[in-house]
């Protein structure tokens, strides 16, 4: 299909249009960021960031503004949260998925539907009762209570069961030759086999636990539990905002980290992605 | 799909997925079930005894005009976000597949939105669209257009759609371009060399050889509009002015956590899991003719 060195000249313009329609609203809020907020509050701003000012950041990142946790730590929260999420969902999954493809055991498949059925379930359907249960557990206002109950996962486990019937049968004998028995198999062998499947799955559920918002909403109301995606969204909701240079900063700081997660692990993440949800 | 080597016993696998189950028991089944049992139970004022009312909240609800409207307004919201998420990402993959240079860079540049959150999404559009500091809306103003979406709810649902949609278009994206990718070149080739045009060939080879997708993301992307759009609006407009944003999702928050309406609150989360349960099924269903 490569044509003599002739330019696309419609590819180029059209993906630039979109590169661009995504690019911009970063890029504007970053530019606001470095710039005066008495500026911004005049609806005075520059499209160009004052490289002097980016000490803002660093600002941001470690003076509270008044009423709230400093950047910093509600991007810990937030770190906490995403990882945890991610590690405990892929270590329940793989575990859940290992079970039900290596083995035959009694109530096989009631345990298999009954994974499934939480696809069907998502927080927004069972609102109020699951705040009860929180409650009942006392897991309210608990990072325990931000993390674990998010842990139970029907798309990872059905990911990682797809990846589990596509080992050969002969490593699966030869392993038992060799004479390790079904836990050694699954952490000698099937983890890493997996290790792109893993990798794929990381990116993805990081970047769940860290967009977290109506789950922190309904059980964290403590205000030292504020994700930073939380934390981001009742600043712009106060009504006299003075300082939205640090309100455009926070925000950039808020995405940052999830975009970069992505960014690096494009490759596997990508190819997880579109092999595992179909 | 079974395996056909597998290991002994029992106890091993049922200690393997008890986790899941466990987790998967008090804070999915439980819940879903206290759900359906509170949505045929109607609270005194004070919250102290329930009584069984059989449908009535059902009842109460579909007769409940605002209620009625919220509906009509979630579907208008979920047709728009997904028709403008799907047509852009098709789009953008359908050049983003041609032998171009610096495909690679365009593709990093079109995927990374996909980490940003719904809630940072809204963010991000309030930051631009403010009638007062975000500088598109004071451009808006400036030339003429009345511009306030927080007073004005069809300006407040527009925004929602566009930042919704925004978020979206990079899921879009990937799926669509693996999608493209995954088409032989030889076959659009032929049809080339054969002289068919290019909206030809787009309309008959291209567009049915992705059609599984495409029906993959439309169930993807109304489960995104009607569930996970719930950050961005609460980011953007808090279901304002008015009620003019307020989606079936923002509504079951507001009763059941807010206003701490019990009864009918669960009559609503019960008929959005009939929705979802509806969705997946079909989905599940064409994807096993697929296969």
């Amino acid at each position: 299909m490569i044509r003599t060195g002739k330019v696309d000249w419609v590819a180029h313009s059209i993906l630039l249009l979109g590169v661009a329609l995504f690019v911009l609203p970063v890029w504007l809020v970053f530019a606001g960021s470095t710039q005066d907020s008495a500026d911004i509050a005049r609806g005075d701003m520059s499209i160009v960031p004052n490289l002097s000012q980016l000490g803002i950041y660093s600002s941001v990142l470690t003076e509270a503004a008044p009423g709230a946790q400093p950047v910093w730590r509600m991007m810990m929260v937030s770190f906490g949260m995403a990882l945890v999420i991610a590690f405990g969902k892929i270590f329940i999954s793989i575990m859940s998925a290992y079970a039900v493809t290596f083995f035959r055991f009694p109530f096989k498949m009631l345990c298999f539907w009954t994974i499934f059925i939480t696809l069907m379930l998502p927080v927004e359907v069972r609102i109020v009762p699951t705040f009860k249960v929180m409650a009942g557990f006392n897991l309210i206002n608990t990072f325990t209570g931000l993390t674990v109950p998010l842990m139970a996962s029907a798309t990872a486990t059905l990911l990682f069961r797809q990846t589990f019937l596509a080992i050969p049968d002969e490593l699966v004998e030869a392993a038992r030759t060799d004479g390790a028995g079904p836990l050694r198999f699954l952490k000698d062998i099937l983890v890493p086999v997996s290790a792109a499947n893993l990798a794929a799955m990381f990116v993805i559920l990081f970047v769940y636990g860290w967009n977290q918002y109506m789950w922190p909403l309904l059980v964290a109301t403590d205000p030292r539990l504020d994700t930073i995606v939380i934390g981001i969204v009742k600043m712009i909701g106060h009504e006299a905002l003075t300082e939205w240079n640090r309100v455009m900063a926070t925000a950039v700081l808020a995405m940052l980290p999830p975009v970069v997660v992505v960014v690096l692990m494009q490759r596997w993440f990508v190819k997880g992605l579109t092999e595992g949800d179909k | 799909m079974e395996r056909r080597t597998i290991f002994d016993g029992w106890l091993l696998p049922a200690m393997l997925v008890l986790p899941q189950l466990v987790l998967t028991f008090f804070f999915f089944l439980w819940p879903a079930a206290r759900a359906i049992w509170s949505s045929l139970e109607r609270q005194d004022a004070f919250g102290i005894n329930s009584e069984f009312v059989g449908f009535e909240n059902f009842v109460d609800l579909f007769e409940d005009p605002l209620y009625l409207e919220a509906v009509v307004r979630t579907l208008i919201f979920v047709f728009f976000v997904t028709v403008i998420a799907m047509a852009v990402a098709l789009v953008l993959a359908i050049f983003a597949d041609r032998e171009i240079r610096g495909r690679d860079i365009y593709r990093t540049l079109l995927i990374w939105p996909y980490a940003v959150a719904p809630a940072i999404a809204g963010v991000l559009w309030v930051l631009l669209m403010d009638p007062n500091v975000g500088l598109v809306g004071v451009g808006l103003n400036n030339m003429g257009i009345n511009w306030d979406y927080r007073l004005n709810g069809f300006q407040a649902m527009l925004l929602v759609i566009l930042a919704s949609a925004w978020k979206q278009v990079s899921y879009n994206f990937i799926f669509f371009l693996a999608a493209l990718q995954s088409i032989p070149k030889s076959v659009t080739e032929a049809a080339r060399i054969d002289g068919a045009s290019e909206l030809h060939r787009f309309r008959t080879i291209t567009l049915p050889l992705i059609a599984p997708t495409t029906f993959f993301l439309i169930v993807v992307n109304v489960v995104y509009a009607a569930f996970d759009t719930f950050a961005t609006i609460a980011a953007t407009t808090q279901g304002g002015p008015g009620r003019s944003t307020e989606t079936l999702v923002f509504k079951v928050f507001r009763d059941g956590i807010v206003n701490v309406n019990i009864g009918s609150s669960s009559a609503q989360s019960v008929v959005l899991m009939v929705g979802v349960i509806l969705i997946t099924a079909l989905q599940f269903r064409f994807m096993e003719k697929k296969s």
